[in-house]
């Protein structure tokens, strides 16, 4: 299954207050993660409907990452709370749709964390490109 | 211009330019270690060689002195370039074999050793030291001499150069760190510190203050600057592709008609190089706290890495010495944040490396704020050691440069104790440059230099009409200076309130075009951003690429999309294209959408119809050294972009019209003085009390460690409100119900069974805090144990029994910093400070004892605290597991506690015991809260939008706080934020409408089953499920309320049906950036 070769590919919804801002840090720092991931900004971790990451997985996403503000920090009160809730029903459906639980990460990122930023995304890719391409690949 | 060919790309540069330049143009990179943009080319390194083709065949050249002729066939990358170029390396490697420099760029040519025999130079002869002293600089301290074999680099007779200035230039320069400066000159060079890094790093003479810096430019130090003190270099012009430097630029000098002034100069560091004892300056690891504070910075020296200034090593252990600068003989203040935030940074220390051993040093733990005392208690549990010595001195290591900290422990044992490194707590103190700022504004100073205000009028200075805010006016954090900063404003907007407006100037904008039911349309614009984001991915195959996308109409790229050219021509574009959609490939859509979108709006387009790509911070800035893969993401983002454009909507912000009348609730002194100001700003308000009287806890303060008289100001107050036309005092009532929200509330008031209905625009609550009735210490069993209270009024009814006291125990935190409340009640420190020197100003022979557990009289209070010791108030500290006992023997009271000192009990004779109770949260508030929708925190106290940044806002919009319902306060602080209160309900109050945002969740009622999943979750309460009759039927929907909605979305990923969404971000605008990821793939 695992492939030297095989670039994953990775789509992140990062929320607009934190982990966007965090991604946008890692620039201004200079921090080079590997170039596998397609942020979409969301305003709030807490926005992103399930059905959105399971389509990504089963329209041939390698992985899918949600990022969001610290636990307290959201920018919405609790939103993230809302994201984090929601994170056990994603896990359930992956296992419906015969997809490895790693192929989707829930992550706090705050705008100051840019290295944390691009540590997550390396980890996120060397993950998914162990578990080689997503089975929905056509 | 002439044109020429590189690797088959055309490309036209301007006459006289080199191939080097136009092949940067074509971000080409060829590699070169003699070049420099700002000295003249000189063909010394040859590692730029390049290939020129012709009709004769082929030669090799260097790239950076041969010039750019017209029809030039170029190739940089031939065969035989590159093997010229190994040779070129080799021949440097055998010179300088231990350039990093020289090696590294070996290696990437494939060349790990040279065949030819080492020479162990570090010297390339480049001659970039020798030509930028000669040609910028204008000093020739240094030249080529020698020839041959034995050139080099040299001073004049290898002496110390006379003319030398040590501006170090030729050392910045230098590709292989060959310069020692010490050779060259006796000037010793002076680098130039970062402010920034509070002088933990250097920076250059033209740098960007702080990556936050507002704008975001570099600004030129001319104190360093060599143009400005030599009338030399100018190197930077040549870098900046903007042409954006300017060394002509002056200081502008205006002039503006105000009414008010507001003078917020914030404050200084103590210097704690005053503190030769303590190392700092001397010690490499003896660091001040706000150095400390950028060594946790993410964007700090060490990026966030907390590493020994001496060798860049973890330490292991961590140690915090207080009141550096503060509580001292001739800095007799203390400086009110140290305490928290030597806690705040051992706690991030610790979330950093969680084995890192830290140390607190203090005299008494001052965590009086809001949540402040759980906060200690988390750092206690998480391990920090906290220990109750001041020590005297440092001492330094010399092998280790460990620190060395001789302290006393608890049980009175002296021990030495190594610590990797030390941070010195240093305190606030004014500006220097205040005095100037305080004399040209006629503003007093007070012996220390903050500036001095009046007990009742904490932000009014001497100056009628100008005011003050923020640690100018004495040390304070962030919450109090947020909240004397919106006093100031009330302060102004009361005083200059018939001017209120005169000053905005609305932009006007062309109409907006009708886009409805065309196709999109779509204009693409990419930015080269200088060479950030240009010359990492190919931005021109980006452009090609771009223009085959459907919808796309219109592409182009940009040097700089942001410049104001550019703006320019976008709007332009948009009209002769008839562009219905913009998208803007660029940076990040957090710092420039505003830009782009007012772009939109000035060429008549509905402002969202625009969408960015960031493909610079999130791409060409994180894969620089993938230039293809950053092509090819940048092509994927644009993709997504163009994808989502396709599918917006114009969406426009609405419009509510809003009350200008408010109401307060609670008419103590908080809740009378947010009234008062905002009567004097002009609205109407409605004061509702719930006793017969107005002054609340305010009635029973008899007198104020400032001197001033509580109960002559209350009564002027009271004064106040009765004759004020704007408001009306409803005393004795209660609110009932409340509906609606910012901008249009209707609440329900009672009096005496009788209901009236009232319309305000916001809600102040300032419905104040209660007294702890203690159950211990004999309180209500003897009458002689009274609480400070009952002592102050005691004193001002002037009882005779006050003259014959002979002993006094005040015991202090009574019911506060316990598990039941874990808070600190903040002003009973004060208060029995206050009480005992009045004892004492009665009957100098009475003794007053004051049992404590950390005397908190923060900031100016701490003088009181030495005038009671001073006249000779005892001062005995208790822990929290070794409270006081007070018990009766033979009719005589006494109280029973461990002195620390003599570590042995003790037991006192008193005729009086006096306790401080804690203040406790109404018990009505929970009810305000409910009506209000408000949250209360764990301790019962209204609970804030934001600690620090909004301290008197809650998150609900529109509804505002002040006083002793947010948390413990004094007098002076409970004024502060009653104004406060009163400026951030003026900011909605002043309009006749308020915007609402345009991006918030819209219902979709068609696919609404009522389900009320959605419900809940809203973290706004911004969602009600409704009924309705549909064609008959009963049908149930939810309705938002678009004042209340903050666009979250949290009802969108909860909704199963689609029956709610967020404009601009409806699941299918994200759906299709999903699907447009993937097509790529």
């Amino acid at each position: 299954m695992a492939n030297e070769d095989f670039e994953p590919l990775i789509i992140g919804f990062c929320c607009n207050w934190c982990s966007y801002a965090g991604a946008d840090l890692a620039g201004v720092s200079r921090l080079q993660y590997p170039p596998n991931m397609r942020i979409i900004r969301v305003m709030c971790s807490g926005m992103v409907h399930p059905n959105l990451v399971i389509d990504a997985l089963t329209k041939g996403a390698d992985g899918v990452i949600i990022c969001g503000c610290h636990l307290g920090d959201c920018h919405y009160l609790e939103g993230n709370v809302k994201a984090e809730n929601r994170k056990e029903a994603i896990e359930l459906l992956l296992e419906d749709f015969g997809l490895e639980p790693e192929r989707f990460r829930l992550e706090w990122i705050s705008a100051s964390e840019g290295p944390r930023f691009a540590k997550v995304m390396r980890e996120m890719t060397e993950a998914v490109r162990a578990l080689g391409p997503s089975p929905y690949k056509a | 211009m002439i044109t020429l060919t590189i690797d088959n790309k055309k490309v036209e540069v301007e006459e006289g330019s080199t191939i080097l330049q136009a092949a940067e143009k074509l971000g080409i990179k060829i590699p070169t270690l003699c070049h420099h943009k700002s000295l003249k080319p000189y063909g010394a390194c040859r590692v730029c060689l390049v290939e020129l083709t012709g009709p004769r065949g082929s030669i090799i050249q260097a790239s950076c002195v041969y010039p750019a002729q017209e029809g030039l066939v170029v190739q940089t990358d031939t065969e035989r370039v590159l093997k010229t170029r190994r040779i070129m390396l080799e021949l440097l490697l055998a010179r300088c074999p231990d350039a990093p420099v020289i090696k590294e760029m070996a290696k990437e040519y494939g060349v790990e050793e040279s065949r030819f025999p080492k020479k162990n130079e570090d010297c390339i002869l480049c001659g970039l030291c020798a030509r930028v002293c000669e040609e910028r600089m204008g000093v020739g301290a240094v030249s080529f001499v020698n020839r041959g074999s034995s050139r080099k680099v040299a001073v004049p007779y290898d002496k110390h150069s006379p003319i030398c200035i040590a501006c170090g230039a030729c050392k910045v320069v230098c590709p292989t760190d060959a310069v020692d400066l010490s050779e060259v000159t006796l000037n010793k060079p002076r680098p130039i510190l970062s402010e920034y890094d509070m002088g933990l790093t250097r920076r250059s003479s033209i740098y960007i203050p702080f990556p936050q810096a507002i704008p975001k430019v570099a600004v030129i130090d001319r104190d360093t600057c060599m143009h400005f003190l030599n009338d030399a270099c100018k190197s930077c012009e040549n870098f900046c592709e903007a042409n954006a430097i300017d060394y002509e630029q002056q200081d502008e000098f205006e002039d503006v008609d105000v009414g008010a002034v507001v003078l917020s100069p914030g404050f200084e560091q103590f210097d704690p190089d005053l503190k030769k004892e303590l190392g700092y300056g001397r010690y490499p690891n003896v660091l001040s706290s706000m150095q400390f504070e950028r060594l946790l910075s993410a964007s700090g020296p060490y990026l966030g890495e907390i590493l020994r200034p001496s060798d860049e090593k973890h330490p292991k252990k961590v140690a915090w010495i207080q009141c550096v600068g503060s509580r001292e003989v001739e800095y007799n203040y203390c400086s009110s944040v140290c305490c928290m935030y030597a806690t705040k940074e051992a706690i991030i220390a610790k979330e950093h490396k969680p084995d890192l051993d830290c140390t607190i040093f203090f005299i008494d733990m001052r965590a009086f704020g809001k949540g402040f005392d759980s906060y200690y208690e988390r750092a206690k549990d998480l391990g920090v050691r906290y220990i109750r010595c001041r020590p005297s001195s440092i001492k330094e290591a010399p092998a280790t440069k460990d620190l060395k900290i001789t302290y006393q422990k608890d049980d009175g044992e002296v021990t030495t104790e190594d610590f990797g490194m030390v941070v010195l707590s240093t305190g606030l103190r004014p500006p220097l440059a205040v005095r100037e700022l305080a004399d040209k504004f006629g503003v007093k100073l007070n012996e220390h230099g903050f500036a001095e205000t009046q007990g009742f009028a904490p932000v009014e200075t001497s100056n009628p009409g100008v005011y003050v805010c923020g640690p100018f006016a004495g040390p304070k954090d962030i919450p109090e200076t947020v909240m004397e900063a919106s006093a100031g404003a009330a302060k102004a907007m009361a005083l200059l309130k018939d001017q209120r407006g005169t000053l905005i100037t609305h932009k006007e904008y062309p109409p907006e075009k009708d886009v409805s039911g065309q196709d999109p349309r779509i204009g693409v614009f990419v930015c080269h951003c200088g060479r950030n984001i240009g010359g990492y991915a190919d931005v021109p195959s980006i452009v090609e690429y771009t223009k085959g996308l459907p919808n796309v109409v219109y592409a182009e790229d940009n040097l700089y999309t942001c410049s104001t050219d550019t703006q320019e021509r976008i709007t332009e574009l948009i009209a002769e294209h008839d562009l219905n959609r913009v998208v803007v490939a660029s940076c990040s859509p957090r710092t420039h959408e505003p830009l782009f979108r007012n772009t939109c709006r000035e060429a008549g387009l509905n402002e969202y119809l625009f969408e960015m790509a960031n493909i610079r911070d999130q791409c060409t800035w994180v894969h620089m050294h993938e230039p293809e893969e950053a092509t090819r993401k940048s092509k994927d983002l644009v993709r997504m972009a163009v994808a989502k454009a396709r599918l917006l909507e114009p969406l426009h912000k609405g419009k509510l019209k809003v009350n200008n009348e408010a109401l307060v609730i609670g008419g103590g002194l908080a809740g009378m003085t947010a009234a008062i100001n905002l009567a004097d700003q002009g609205f109407k308000v409605h004061l509702v009390e719930k006793d017969k009287d107005l002054g609340g806890n305010f009635r029973h303060i008899h007198s104020l460690l400032s001197g001033d008289d509580p109960q002559e100001e209350l009564a002027k107050t009271i004064e106040r409100i009765d004759s004020h036309p704007n408001i009306d005092l409803y005393s004795g009532s209660e609110i009932c119900a409340v509906e609606g929200s910012v901008g249009n509330f209707k609440s329900t008031i009672r009096h005496d069974g009788t209901e009236k209905e009232v319309s305000h625009g916001i809600a102040i609550i300032a419905t104040g805090a209660g007294e702890y009735e203690p159950t211990e210490y004999l309180y209500g069993k003897d009458p002689r144990v009274i609480t400070q209270r009952s002592l102050e009024e005691w004193m001002a009814e002037s009882k005779p029994e006050l003259q014959n006291l002979k002993s006094v125990v005040m015991i202090q935190c009574v019911g506060s910093r316990e598990e039941e409340r874990p808070y600190c009640s903040r002003i009973c420190c004060q208060q029995a400070i206050k009480n005992a020197i009045a004892l004492k100003n009665i009957r100098p022979e009475t003794d007053v004892y004051i049992l404590y557990r950390d005397i908190r009289t923060y900031g100016l209070l701490e003088e009181h605290y030495r005038r009671a010791r001073e006249k000779g108030v005892r001062f005995i500290r208790y822990e929290e597991n070794q409270k006081p006992e007070v018990s009766v023997k033979n009719g005589g009271l006494g109280v029973s506690c461990v002195d620390p000192i003599l570590n042995a009990p003790v037991r006192i004779d008193s005729d009086l015991v006096v306790l401080a109770p804690a203040i406790v949260p109404n018990e009505g508030a929970d009810e305000v809260g409910k009506l209000f929708k408000i949250p209360l925190n764990q301790d019962k106290f209204f609970l804030e939008a934001h600690m620090k940044l909004r301290p008197v806002d809650f998150a609900t919009d529109g509804v505002f706080m002040c006083g002793l319902a947010h948390c413990p306060k004094s007098v002076e602080e409970s004024i502060a934020q009653a104004d406060a209160a009163a400026a951030r309900a003026a900011t909605i109050l002043s309009k006749d409408e308020i915007e609402l945002e345009a991006t918030i969740s819209e219902v979709v009622d068609e696919n609404c089953d009522g389900c009320a999943y959605c419900i809940d979750p809203c973290p706004y309460n911004a969602l009600t499920l409704i009924e309705y009759m549909r064609k008959g039927d009963i049908k149930k929907t939810v309705e938002r309320d678009g004042a209340l909605c903050k666009g979250c979305g949290v009802c969108m990923a909860t909704c199963p049906k689609q029956g709610i969404f967020i404009r601009g971000f409806k699941l299918e605008q994200l759906g299709v950036m999903v699907d447009a990821a993937l097509e790529g793939d």
